[in-house]
């Protein structure tokens, strides 16, 4: 994949009043990628969104997309740029059509033009049969069809989704998760999803960054990430073996310094510095335990998850 | 490139408002009321030129009052700021409560074409509506009183037409500003109508209350300060744009009205009793239009600037 610079924010800051809503972002995005901006709610994703289309001005900071200042050039960057907010919002009494052809008015498009995409679009987001219906009938897995069928009707180079997934059901989400990830592997179009749904989103997004209350803590492929956000803290094995013994404790204990083992049942947790799990398991081979369960925990998702996802604010 | 989104969205609002169950309503009140009134003056208009004499028997229709039924022009002054208000009052908030708003800022547009485009597209379902029913109006009158109009009355009346584009337009200004500040539609309505009541019920009882504070009136009181009196009232009254409206249309419809402050009687001695010509009168009410131009102008010069500067997260 060649590395062409996409989206790029230099020390992006944006103050309310006395809330820092996002602290000084840098964030490169290449081309062709699907990148997750993921953080629990209030973390400022929106708000970076509404920079990157020059809808809000930065506080400090600069940000560029395709070589574009986003304040400065921001009828450019409208050009280039699709953008499907958060709750999506249609004109209830027009049709699909009519909605996506007021789109393609807006972007200057000939008339031929807007009704061969208007068919071709309204074809790839599965919503031909019900394209003249007024959008108020429509459910809100169709709203948000429909919505990536809008941010398409420019064909931009970049697609920017804010919580696409929102309020969908399992198969919308999987629908929608299909879409999206076809603009950039089908399309080659750089795509910018922002979400708090983690689980979702990894499954298609090439790299993520962790963003947190205006910070971004980590940025990379999913699974280098949890060693980002956790680095140097204890990891935690879950170790469920036969039989348990005093033996196996110590002999856990030899492989190296500072493993602390607490033991409940057939459960053990082994909480160490250094990833021990190729020699806990040659170890417990040699000796003949019959190893039924092993996860590591403190690096992975779910520990992103739980950490920073849930409830804390 | 400006110029074609600025259409599209003028486009689009036009196509709105023509086809909203609020417009039908508005424009089936005003007709309803518009008829009625002219009906009725229709009726009553023989009565009244054999009193009054028989220029301008067309205009007549316009100001003549019947029997139950109040004439056409304060009709219009009472209800023509319903029209405005009902056609703005949700533009900018309802929007943002759809979101639609965001959608739409982020088309290569200019983010003024949207207010703009909005406000343009009001006025003209205004004019439209001013106009037509005018016209149907007026050809209705030609055939209740067999007197067709003269070219004078023609050029007053269309005068009249768009002195009430222009107040109905400030109206519309003044809804879309409360649709700016308010992120309800349900309270923008609200602020509306108050908006409304206030300026055309009330300031006229506070005008007289606070001039009569500022200046007692007894039996004892001088012609100095029965004028002065007169004149605050006068002036604090016309901060409500019904009575510019209304003082405006009157001068323009009815050529007999030479002056529209209090004059005292002396003042009147050695005037030979006739009817201005048309230039006359708009000199009378210059003031008038100019003010409800700059109303309109400082109306939407306040909501462009705030819309402008507006985040557009909600």
């Amino acid at each position: 994949m060649n590395k062409n610079v996409m989206i790029k924010t230099e020390n992006l800051t944006k103050n309310y009043d006395d809330v820092t809503a996002v602290n000084s972002l840098n964030l490169e995005i290449f081309e062709g990628e699907i990148f997750g901006l993921l953080g629990p709610n209030g973390a400022g994703k929106t708000t970076t969104i509404l920079m990157l289309l020059g809808l809000t001005e930065p506080s400090e900071g600069v940000a560029t997309i395709n070589g574009y200042n986003t304040t400065k050039e921001s009828i450019h960057i409208k050009k280039m740029v699709g953008y499907l907010p958060d709750h999506v919002g249609f004109y209830e009494d027009m049709t699909a059509r009519e909605n996506l052809r007021f789109t393609g008015r807006l972007n200057n498009l000939s008339d031929n033009e807007i009704e061969t995409r208007i068919d071709t679009l309204l074809e790839r987001v599965k919503l031909s049969d019900v394209s003249d219906r007024k959008v108020g009938t429509y459910s809100k897995g169709m709203r948000q069809r429909l919505g990536i069928a809008d941010t398409l009707m420019k064909d931009p180079k970049v697609i920017i989704l804010d919580e696409p997934t929102i309020g969908l059901d399992p198969a919308g989400i999987n629908e929608m998760l299909d879409l999206i990830a076809d603009l950039a592997r089908k399309d080659r179009r750089t795509v910018l999803i922002s979400s708090h749904q983690l689980y979702q989103i990894q499954k298609i997004c090439d790299r993520v960054g962790i963003f947190v209350k205006g910070k971004l803590l980590a940025v990379g492929p999913i699974d280098t990430l949890g060693e980002k956000v956790f680095e140097g803290q204890p990891l935690t094995l879950e170790l469920n073996v036969e039989p348990v013994d005093e033996r196996l404790i110590s002999l856990i204990q030899s492989i190296g310094e500072e493993i602390k083992v607490t033991s409940d049942q057939n459960q053990l947790s082994i909480e160490s510095i250094d990833d021990i799990r190729k020699p806990l398991l040659r170890i417990l081979s040699e000796h003949n335990y019959k190893v039924l369960f092993l996860k590591q925990r403190g690096r992975d998702l779910d520990d992103i998850y739980s950490r920073y996802f849930t409830g804390e604010e | 490139m400006n110029w074609n989104s600025l259409l599209v969205l003028y486009k689009k609002e036009l196509a709105d408002h023509l086809r909203s169950k609020r417009f039908v309503i508005v424009l089936l009140l005003i007709t309803i009321t518009g008829l009625a009134s002219i009906y009725s003056a229709a009726v009553g208009i023989r009565e009244a030129v054999s009193q009054e004499g028989n220029t301008f028997v067309f205009l007549r229709l316009f100001t003549a009052a019947g029997n139950s039924i109040p004439s056409f022009i304060s009709f219009v002054a009472l209800l023509g700021p319903l029209v405005g208000l009902a056609l703005g009052f949700d533009s900018i908030n309802g929007e943002f409560n759809k979101g639609t708003m965001s959608r739409l800022l982020s088309q290569p547009i200019h983010r003024d074409n949207v207010i703009n485009g909005k406000f343009l597209a009001g006025v003209s379902v205004i004019a439209i509506m001013v106009l037509s029913l005018g016209i149907a109006v007026g050809a209705i009158g030609i055939i209740m009183i067999g007197i067709p109009p003269t070219m004078e009355e023609i050029l007053r009346l269309l005068t009249f037409f768009i002195v009430t584009i222009l107040y109905i337009s400030l109206w519309l200004a003044l809804s879309h500003l409360f649709s700016l500040l308010f992120k309800q539609s349900a309270t923008s309505a609200l602020a509306c109508i108050a908006a409304w009541l206030f300026l055309t019920i009330f300031v006229g009882l506070l005008a007289g209350v606070i001039s009569n504070a500022i200046y007692p009136l007894d039996n004892a009181s001088t012609l100095d300060v029965q004028l002065k009196n007169s004149n605050l009232e006068l002036m604090l009254n016309r901060i409500s744009p019904s009575t510019l409206f209304s003082e405006a249309t009157i001068c323009l419809l009815n050529p007999g009205v030479r002056t529209i402050s209090t004059i005292t009687l002396d003042r009147l001695i050695g005037a030979i009793p006739g009817v201005l010509p048309f230039s006359q009168s708009l000199l009378l009410i210059w003031p008038h239009l100019v003010s409800l131009v700059a109303l309109n102008m400082i109306c939407f010069a306040v909501s462009y600037i705030y819309f402008m500067r507006q985040e557009v997260r909600a």
